[in-house]
């Protein structure tokens, strides 16, 4: 066993990393710790790039782990530990943005995309069906029908 | 002598690619044959030039030339051969040089095999490819330059980043690469088009095979990053929404969308204004993915800021090739008259669908992925959108072009019935809520949203085979009948059914491995035990092992299913030392279609802490790209895509329409 701690020391040194979320900050209660973990997917590890503090091997990320699960076993609601690290760190900590004046038009976005699709689709198929060429009267099918010995109704062709 | 011989090939290759564009585009404008003839063997000498450049920066790389700046901050000359080669591209200098290098390929190839092109068109073409080469040299030559020396040389580098040395990398970015530069074929054919006023269902055929290719290569290129994060990143996620994922994710929205518009287009006649914008937009899509991730303008507008001379030079030329295309757009777009009619509910207005679905997916991502920039940039205020908004935006979308996936080859073209077509769906659709309706009651039900995914990738399986079976008259007509139907077939009709097969399969993987994961995280001591999803794992030591320019601490771990060994584990944490940098090493085990994942984390006291996933079904979702690839694949070696190659003789069984 000291073998392996030497091992360990002198392959790892003292920089080494902690590997996001370590058994030694779980809580016991299995639902809490389920609450923890979805949380913590939701909010941004500060420091690093693009990491959820779930993910993140930063000191900051272990805090805010360490910090979410002291909050719910305080007795705080999801929103309530949210609201708390906005208010500590700003909106910049939630990876998604609550709705807001500011974010309104990143929430419309796939709405407004899809709307405005539609409709340019919508009056596209119709100006080609206004400058489509009128069918061809009863009169003429049949006189198509029979130049070509073709059945009457061309429908059915 | 390699650098300065390699910078010059490089100001030569730059020079032939102004000549290139000025005298390209002028032979088209005056209709001179002689000026327009110019272009082919110009592109093909600046190719030539390139790869000289290239060759010499890999020969600098393997010979491990400390004088020049750009090895000696890449590399080390411990490391193995093959990252030393691919060390040549996992920089921003060498990987503009390979962005070069297959732009460069790919005007050959169009020089080459152009042939059957009018020659107008070609010269365009190969003018507007010429200006995007000639840009992106210059760019090179002013402020990205990989063969600057160092005085005095130094003794040793300072290694490659160690997550990127990785066979992932290897493989990477050329294909990604290959995929982005291939869009710039499509754009070039649609500036091209744009300036001659003139486009019709021969332009579609020709940029097909064009979008087609650099598809297959987006989609090869997505699934090995995907892999690539999931096996070397340590945790074992496949997609983190990342802003440098989401830009090559973009693109392959963008030419999905567009290979769809542009079968309407050359079957019918129609879209035509909407094809070219999207040519437009999937080539400006993967400038923005290449600068994005290059100019490190997304970590925040401050880097950007740093670099003043790179950043305002990207700027530049993405507001000159996007900008340039969609001013054209905008002036010659009303002037392409619109073509075939179809009704609402026809294989048109399925594939119209398709494209305002994959459209709307794609604007999100870019929203979400731009928001916070312009919002910093804006108003001072910061906030992050990240894989939970991109998850509950994004994902829906997909899973709906998914879901109306099946219909559209069941309709005819221009008048559709979407009775019978639904009619035909329904035996697909009641299979799949069977299977799925049986897994749920095995897995002792999971999250709705897994269970919606799973419902829809079943029946988008079922109803790709239906449509199928159908179209060679399975269960129908005779089994002769079947056979010669089957070989009547052109590859083009398998082609869509394993790229649609390949999505469902891809989508049924990740449902599986965000709906039914297991995830033990312990900390073991040598002789302790973890048991996940049935597996019984053991710590059976723990060692340390030196590689070529790392050490590693290695753990042992052997893995029992009934108290058989099925499988010995050995995740490691490694040191490298040249950059004092440590990474994760996951060890993986597939067990049929899913994974066990081991890695290791923080050695605390006697004990070291391990993270244990089973992963059910979790290759399914590459093994569905490299099915999306093959059935691209098929599809291109279809030779009715090739414009002028003899017409295959008509087989004795009539073939649906397709």
């Amino acid at each position: 066993m000291r073998r392996l701690l030497l091992v360990m020391v002198s392959v790892i040194g003292l920089a080494g990393p902690a590997l996001a979320l370590n058994p030694g900050e779980m809580l016991a209660d299995p639902a809490l710790e389920a609450r923890a973990r979805a949380l913590s997917k939701t909010l941004r590890c500060m420091v690093c790039q693009n990491q959820s503090i779930d993910d993140s091997d930063a000191p900051l990320a272990h805090d805010l782990r360490v910090l979410v699960r002291e909050r719910l076993k305080a007795g705080d609601s999801d929103a309530q530990v949210r609201d708390f690290l906005v208010a500590r760190y700003g909106e910049f900590v939630l990876l998604e943005p609550r709705l807001r004046l500011g974010t309104a038009l990143l929430w419309a976005a796939p709405i407004l995309v899809l709307v405005l699709g539609g409709v340019a689709v919508f009056f596209g198929l119709k100006r080609r069906d206004a400058s489509a060429p009128a069918d061809l009267s009863p009169e003429e099918k049949r006189r198509l029908a029979e130049l070509s010995g073709g059945p009457a109704d061309l429908t059915k062709v | 002598m390699i650098p300065e011989l390699a910078h010059f090939a490089l100001v030569l290759a730059c020079a032939l690619a102004l000549v290139r564009t000025v005298v390209a585009l002028w032979g088209a404008a005056r209709d001179d044959d002689a000026l327009m003839a110019v272009a082919e063997p110009v592109a093909l000498v600046e190719c030539l030039f390139v790869a000289l450049a290239f060759a010499g920066l890999v020969t600098l790389y393997v010979s491990s030339d400390f004088s020049v700046t750009n090895v000696f901050v890449n590399s080390h000359s411990a490391m193995a051969l093959v990252y030393k080669v691919t060390g040549v591209w996992g920089n921003h200098e060498g990987s503009m040089l390979l962005w070069v290098l297959v732009l460069a390929l790919c005007s050959a190839l169009v020089a080459l095999f152009g042939a059957n092109l009018p020659p107008r068109l070609r010269a365009r073409v190969l003018g507007v490819e010429g200006a995007i080469a000639a840009a992106f040299l210059l760019f090179i030559l002013a402020t990205s330059n990989p063969f600057l020396r160092l005085d005095p040389p130094p003794a040793e580098g300072q290694d490659l980043n160690p997550i990127l040395q990785d066979i992932g990398l290897a493989i990477h970015p050329p294909l990604l690469y290959l995929g982005y530069v291939g869009c710039s074929v499509s754009f070039a054919f649609a500036v091209a088009a744009l300036i001659e006023g003139k486009i019709d269902a021969a332009w579609a055929r020709w940029v097909r095979p064009w979008t087609l290719g650099a598809w297959i290569f987006l989609t090869l290129g997505i699934a090995m990053g995907s892999y690539w994060a999931y096996y070397e990143l340590g945790w074992g996620g496949f997609w983190f929404w990342d802003p440098v994922e989401n830009a090559s994710l973009m693109p392959w929205l963008a030419t999905t969308a567009l290979l769809h518009s542009a079968l309407v287009m050359e079957k019918r006649d129609a879209l035509k204004v909407w094809t070219v914008l999207l040519a437009i937009l999937a080539f400006s899509l993967s400038l923005l993915g290449t600068f994005l991730v290059r100019s490190g303008v997304l970590t925040s507008v401050h880097t950007f800021a740093n670099d003043p001379a790179r950043g305002v030079f990207i700027l530049a030329i993405f507001s000159v090739f996007v900008g340039g295309a969609f001013v054209l757009f905008a002036l010659r777009a009303p002037a392409l008259k619109p073509g075939g009619l179809f009704a609402p509910i026809s294989r048109e207005g399925a594939l119209v669908l398709n494209n305002l679905l994959l459209t709307a997916a794609c604007a999100t991502m870019l929203t979400g992925t731009l928001y916070p920039l312009a919002l910093e940039a804006l108003t001072g205020e910061k906030i992050s959108v990240g894989a939970p908004f991109f998850d509950r935006t994004v994902g829906p979308l997909l899973l709906c072009t998914i879901a109306v996936m099946p219909i559209g080859p069941l309709l005819s073209w221009k008048r559709g019935d979407l009775k019978g077509a639904a009619e035909r769906l329904a035996f697909a659709a009641a299979i799949a809520a069977v299977v799925a309706g049986l897994a749920l009651y095995l897995l002792r039900g999971g999250p709705l949203i897994a269970a919606i995914g799973l419902l829809i990738a079943l029946y988008a399986i079922a109803g790709s085979l239906t449509e199928f079976a159908d179209r060679i008259g399975l269960f129908r007509a005779p089994l002769a009948d079947v056979s010669a139907r089957l070989r009547g077939l052109p590859r083009a009709a398998f082609g869509v059914l394993f790229a649609h097969l390949g999505i469902a399969v891809s989508l049924l993987g990740i449902v599986s491995e965000v709906g039914w994961s297991e995830e033990k995280i312990i900390s073991l001591k040598v002789g302790d035990r973890a048991e996940i999803a049935g597996y019984d794992i053991a710590l059976a030591s723990v060692s340390q092992r030196d590689g070529p320019n790392y050490r590693e601490l290695v753990g042992r771990m052997e893995v029992r299913r009934a108290g058989v060994v099925v499988a010995v584990l050995e995740p490691a944490k490694r040191l490298y030392e040249a950059r004092n940098q440590p990474t994760t090493e996951a060890a993986i085990e597939t067990f049929g279609f899913g994974q066990l994942y081991a890695s290791l984390g923080e050695p605390g006291g006697d004990s070291i802490v391990a993270r244990f996933y089973w992963k059910p079904l979790v290759t399914l979702i590459w093994l569905g790209a490299v099915l999306m690839a093959f059935g691209g694949a098929l599809s291109l070696s279809d030779r009715r895509l090739r414009i002028g190659a003899p017409r295959r003789a008509r087989s004795a069984m009539p073939v649906p329409a397709e």
